[in-house]
């Protein structure tokens, strides 16, 4: 929230009552800038066309001075949900979890209860959950694939998602009528952290479509 | 798990036992005991909601200020009937393009078909090809790296009937900002190293 602020002034931010904050970095004032923010959230076909990938950005905004010292929180779990049968519930989920310097990977696993409030789907930090060095900024990616065919990666990537915020807000705010042309990506530049997850289609319903998700969540 | 219970139930017992003898303070003491253990333990904690995104910015276009905590915290299946008549209120406010009853968008949804669609946010993936969030065939299919999602959000909003072609607004149905300001990789992990 500091960085916006001091980017493009607090008042644009409130400008109308209806704003966009990208896709959805700090989107709510109960989450802004904190280390449980989604930025932004992918689900596509992998190269190996057997596979999909799910990515959750977090924490965005990081400049390249800023990112080195940007971790995720020990305390946020990140879930991507799972729905494979039309209703809008979750059938399946994905979750991500720091401990130490690796991020835990448990699923994909039918959850113990949907909604608002989970468990942690493993019984603890041991050989049924996929693991992957947290790649430190600098480094060259760290990935862990496993036997079964998933691949993990956490770590600071280059913010993927692009836009010309500021005259949008500039719009929104009645000090411009329209976009320019060109216009100026406002996300050129900064990092955020992402868990990006490639997991055979096999393993989420195989075939047909699903409905998708992400959430954080805290510890309590 | 079986050692936390026990100590669960030893912990219940004392508890019951002192409630008579002792004093608030060391009941106090053992149910802060109890709570440090549970949260020192990723494994017995509980975990609460507090950010959820499907479609890119569904919230922060359509959810008014004072309701976006409450988005992010209404699970996916019970969000249409709490937020679309918000949405729609909100999308009228925004864009002339659905000024008239009869107004629809590119897609031919009208407002509140439109709004019913986003209310619900979770992301659309087909497990069967083209994952595009739009790509001039296939919509709403996934989400790639590359989809220019704004700007099909903005024709939607802000083009009208032919907005995909000749957009009613056309200076506010495209930002002119079509690409990241980094290559994506061909091979996992896709996303660009850091700046």
């Amino acid at each position: 929230m500091k960085k916006m602020n001091q980017i493009f002034g607090i008042s644009l931010l409130f400008a109308a009552g209806l704003f966009i904050i990208a896709a959805d970095h700090i989107d709510a004032p109960e989450v802004a800038g904190g280390a449980s923010d989604i930025t932004d959230f992918y689900v596509f076909q992998a190269k190996n066309t057997d596979n999909m990938v799910f990515v959750a950005n977090l924490q965005g905004l990081l400049s390249p001075g800023a990112t080195a010292n940007a971790s995720f929180d020990e305390n946020v779990m990140i879930e991507f949900n799972i729905d494979t049968n039309g209703d809008n519930i979750e059938d399946l989920v994905i979750q991500a979890i720091r401990k130490d310097d690796k991020m835990n990977v448990i699923g994909p696993v039918a959850p113990s209860q949907t909604g608002l409030i989970s468990t942690l789907e493993a019984s603890n930090f041991g050989n049924d959950v996929s693991k992957v060095e947290i790649t430190p900024y600098g480094s060259q990616a760290i990935i862990n694939t496993s036997s079964d065919g998933m691949s993990i990666f956490a770590g600071p990537r280059d913010d993927p998602f692009f836009m010309d915020f500021a005259q949008y807000s500039a719009i929104i705010s009645g000090n411009a009528t329209g976009f320019n042309n060109p216009g100026a990506d406002t996300f050129a530049g900064t990092n955020v952290l992402s868990v990006v997850v490639e997991v055979p289609k096999s393993m989420i319903g195989g075939t047909g479509t699903i409905n998708t998700w992400v959430e954080s969540k805290r510890k309590q | 798990m079986k050692i936390y219970n026990i100590k669960l139930v030893a912990l219940s017992a004392i508890i019951a036992f002192m409630a008579f003898s002792c004093s608030d303070n060391d009941q106090m003491d053992i149910q802060k005991e109890e709570e440090v253990y549970k949260k020192g333990n990723p494994f017995q904690a509980i975990y609460l909601q507090e950010d959820q995104m499907g479609r890119p910015a569904v919230n922060t276009v359509f959810v008014s200020s004072t309701s976006k905590d409450m988005f992010n915290t209404t699970i996916p299946s019970e969000q249409n009937s709490l937020f679309q008549s918000m949405f729609q209120t909100n999308l009228m406010a925004l864009s002339p393009a659905y000024a008239n009853p009869e107004d629809t968008n590119a897609l031919g949804l009208d407002a509140a078909t439109f709004t019913g669609l986003l209310a619900t946010d979770v992301l659309n993936v087909s497990l069967d090809g083209v994952t595009t969030f739009f790509d001039g065939t296939n919509v709403l299919t996934g989400r790639a790296l590359t989809d220019d999602v704004i700007t099909v959000e903005l024709i939607l909003i802000f083009g009208g009937e032919t907005g995909l072609t000749n957009p009613e607004y056309p200076t506010l149905s495209n930002d002119n900002v079509d690409a990241n300001d980094k290559a994506f990789l061909g091979d996992f992990p896709y996303l660009a190293s850091p700046w």
